[in-house]
């Protein structure tokens, strides 16, 4: 996988990998079943979760469709607090005014929570690039920057390795003792990252939600490290993807309750942080704060008013815990920051249908997803709707051993499914094909796609020697 | 037993779906010989063939909305339309009204068509009210829930209902259950290698929790799973719910 740029369109190539790897599948098939079996229990404890999720909906719905409204709001209320506001279009423009800020005050080290925001705008190598060291203190991050690689879980970014596999990174990068206590692991991490908080001149968070009503940035976490950075240094930087937003403090009520019990199956994480403005005279906390509010593609999405629904996502995680495609492909086959059924979604749209065209078609459309979803996206329909975009503008190159493309092959199976005597001829046909192929009722190898996708893996029965519809006559007398 | 719907003599058109057609007629026939024996009046239009699915899940609408175009006309007509898939019902009932969006009289063939379209087993238990076939079989069964049917259609009761209704048949129910079995149409061959690892481990759950058969109401879960069965050489077989209603034992 590349560093830079989208791979998704590499998405069956780095699944098959993925499969092959015993280690690997373990790690997600035991990770993602107790973040499913948490998100279960503590879900059946709320009585009218459902009712919740509805509500939870509506909400996004509404700020969805005032999004410009709810957006000034904010910024309003931002700046009413002494906070600044800064508007970014592209990534490019949210990198460069990261990099400006840090440049004013004066900091040459970065302390950073966990923010998915951040891998989408591939912030470190920018600052990197302008002489700024990020350093990543959510652990879960921490591990990845040190192996290089991208998020493979929206919540859990470190979910493809094993404790071992830390604790084997550790040794390698850190020098320490080997251990598999995850409290050790933890306070390694603590140790190679405790006077980061001290000396960093900058802290840099992502926001689950920014409330228009305040212009407060609410920030959830178990770690304790997101207070650290959003208020030890003296310049806090908030990222906010403009879809964050909610209207009023009040319905954060409704977005707590359902987003714990969603991806990780607590009540309430173990923190949850209201920012509301830079620290007032008395107070502890950053003398300047930032909030800067990325479109990156997010106002296109918008502008869909299919796809709009994809930006009620609160990334909670639950539905690639769910989903029996990402558990056994992983994070990583989806080539870019956000995996699973939501960054099949949201990645066509922010990265360009092109770049990702193969994501919409990696789901069995089994549904599991839409059914944890604590703001109920009809992740189906939309895969669905992305699916005939792909078609449409970027059509599928042919499939190595097809004799046709798959828009003439449709074309033609369209044609005869319209004629009743062209698809009963072409049943007679293949069943007089099957001949040579056949044994016993099974067919164990065809050589052409699409046939060949299916007997790669299993055997295909053999056509009926009589269709149904050949042997009606006979049924209709009996 | 006074059913005031046998005593209506319901008639109803058979949609037996293009897989039902070319790989299980026998399904079809167990169909038919189950509604039969209800006395309900089967009528079969040999006109029929695709609800247009493989073309609406690989995003060609167009071709998929001339496809469906037909099953719109073919069954203006009938009082109830039956189908024993869940998922060929799903795309009548849920995704027809998504792919004609905007074409009013369309629209109006498919709201007509949606309140006379049953999938088989609903078709069963909420229409005809029954659940007691007079059916034997002898065996440990499995029931598995095909994606579409349980959350399109929302139905997971009916089959199993049926199921636990006919004689000396034992119900297991394998640890997640509603776990995907790796199909999703054009998934199967643009994904081969996950759908198969997805369908083992629908089999393996299935083998752990004693079965000795899967059963479905959908061609092409059935199709998948046998098909890895048949490959892999493993001691279970599937069968259509139809197939086991219609068993003697
Ligand atoms: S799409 Fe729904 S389930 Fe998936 S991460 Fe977003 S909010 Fe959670």
């Amino acid at each position: 996988m590349s560093e830079h740029g989208v791979d998704s369109n590499q998405i069956r190539e780095l699944g098959r990998q993925a499969l092959g790897d015993a280690h690997l599948q373990e790690a997600y098939r035991s990770s993602t079943l107790r973040l499913y079996t948490h998100r279960l229990a503590a879900v059946s404890e709320v009585p009218g979760f459902e009712r919740l999720r509805e509500r939870a909906r509506e909400l996004k719905r509404e700020v969805m469709d005032h999004l410009d409204f709810y957006l000034a709001q904010f910024a309003e209320n931002v700046e009413r607090r002494g906070g600044i506001v800064h508007w970014a279009e592209s990534a490019e423009e949210a990198r460069s005014i990261v990099g400006e800020i840090a440049r004013r005050a004066g900091a040459s080290e970065v302390v950073k929570a966990k923010t998915m925001v951040s891998e989408e705008i591939e912030l470190n190598p920018a600052l990197e690039k302008a002489g700024i060291r990020p350093f990543e203190t959510d652990l879960g991050e921490f591990i990845l920057q040190l192996s290089g690689e991208r998020p493979a879980h929206i919540v859990a970014p470190a979910i493809h390795m094993t404790r071992h596999d830390v604790s084997d990174l550790f040794v390698h990068n850190l020098h320490s003792q080997p251990t598999e206590v995850p409290e050790q692991l933890t306070a390694i991490a603590r140790r190679a990252l405790r006077e980061k908080f001290a000396s960093a001149g900058m802290g840099l968070s992502g926001a689950n939600f920014a409330v228009a009503e305040t212009g407060t940035v609410v920030v959830i976490e178990n770690e304790g490290n997101i207070r650290f950075c959003t208020t030890a240094p003296r310049v806090h930087v908030a990222l906010i993807g403009i879809e964050k937003l909610i209207p009023r403090l009040a319905d954060l009520a409704v977005f707590l309750r359902l987003l714990g019990r969603s991806g990780t199956g607590q009540k309430l994480t173990v923190y949850t942080s209201l920012l509301t403005g830079p620290r007032r005279p008395g107070e502890d906390g950053p003398e300047e704060m930032h909030v800067v509010l990325i479109d990156n593609g997010r106002i296109a999405t918008l502008a869909d008013e299919k796809m709009r629904e994809a930006l009620y996502c609160i990334r909670c995680g639950a539905c690639l815990n769910t989903c029996p495609v990402y558990r056994k492909i992983g994070g990583h086959a989806y080539g870019w920051v956000y995996s699973g059924p939501i960054g099949a979604l949201v990645t066509p749209q922010l990265t360009g249908i092109q770049n990702a065209r193969e994501l919409p078609f990696a789901s069995s459309l089994c549904g599991a997803c839409r059914d944890v979803c604590p703001v109920k996206i009809n992740i189906p329909d939309l895969l669905l709707h992305l699916r005939s975009e792909a078609q449409e503008r970027a059509p599928a190159p042919t499939p190595s051993g097809a004799a046709l493309g798959e828009r003439t092959t449709i074309r033609l199976w369209a044609w005869a499914m319209k004629r009743p005597w062209a698809y009963s001829l072409g049943s007679r046909l293949a069943r007089w094909g099957q001949r040579l192929l056949a044994r016993g009722g099974w067919i164990r190898k065809i050589p052409m796609y699409p046939a060949s996708g299916w007997t790669d893996g299993r055997d295909l029965p053999a056509l009926a020697r009589k269709t149904f519809r050949e042997r009606w006559t006979e049924i209709e007398k009996q | 037993m006074s059913n005031p719907a046998i005593a209506a003599k319901p008639r109803v058109a058979l949609f037996i779906t293009c897989l039902g057609d070319q790989f299980f007629p026998q399904v079809g026939e167990c169909v038919v010989k189950i509604l039969r024996r209800l006395g309900v009046e089967v009528t079969f239009d040999p006109r029929q063939t695709c609800c247009g699915q493989p073309a609406f899940n690989t995003g060609y609408r167009q071709e998929a909305r001339e496809v469906a175009t037909r099953v719109l006309d073919l069954f203006e007509g009938a009082d109830y339309v039956v189908a024993p898939s869940g998922s060929c019902t799903s795309m009548m009932r849920v995704y027809y009204p998504e792919l004609f969006h905007g074409e009013a009289e369309k629209l109006a063939k498919v709201e007509r068509l949606r309140t006379r379209l049953f999938e088989f087993s609903e078709f069963l238990v909420k229409v005809l009210k029954v659940e007691d076939l007079g059916a034997s079989f002898p065996h440990r069964v499995a029931y598995h829930d095909s994606c579409h049917l349980l959350r399109e259609l929302q139905i997971e009761e009916e089959p199993r209902r049926l199921l636990r209704a006919v004689r000396d048949v034992e119900l297991v129910e394998p640890q997640d259950n509603q776990l995907c079995c790796g199909f999703g149409g054009t998934f199967s061959v643009k994904f081969p290698e996950v759908s198969v690892a997805m369908g083992e481990d629908k089999l393996r759950a299935a083998a752990a929790a004693g079965a000795e058969y899967l059963v479905a109401n959908d061609s092409g879960c059935l199709m998948h799973l046998a098909g890895l069965i048949h490959r892999q050489g493993l001691p279970l077989k599937t069968l259509h719910l139809a197939e086991v209603l219609a068993s003697q034992g």
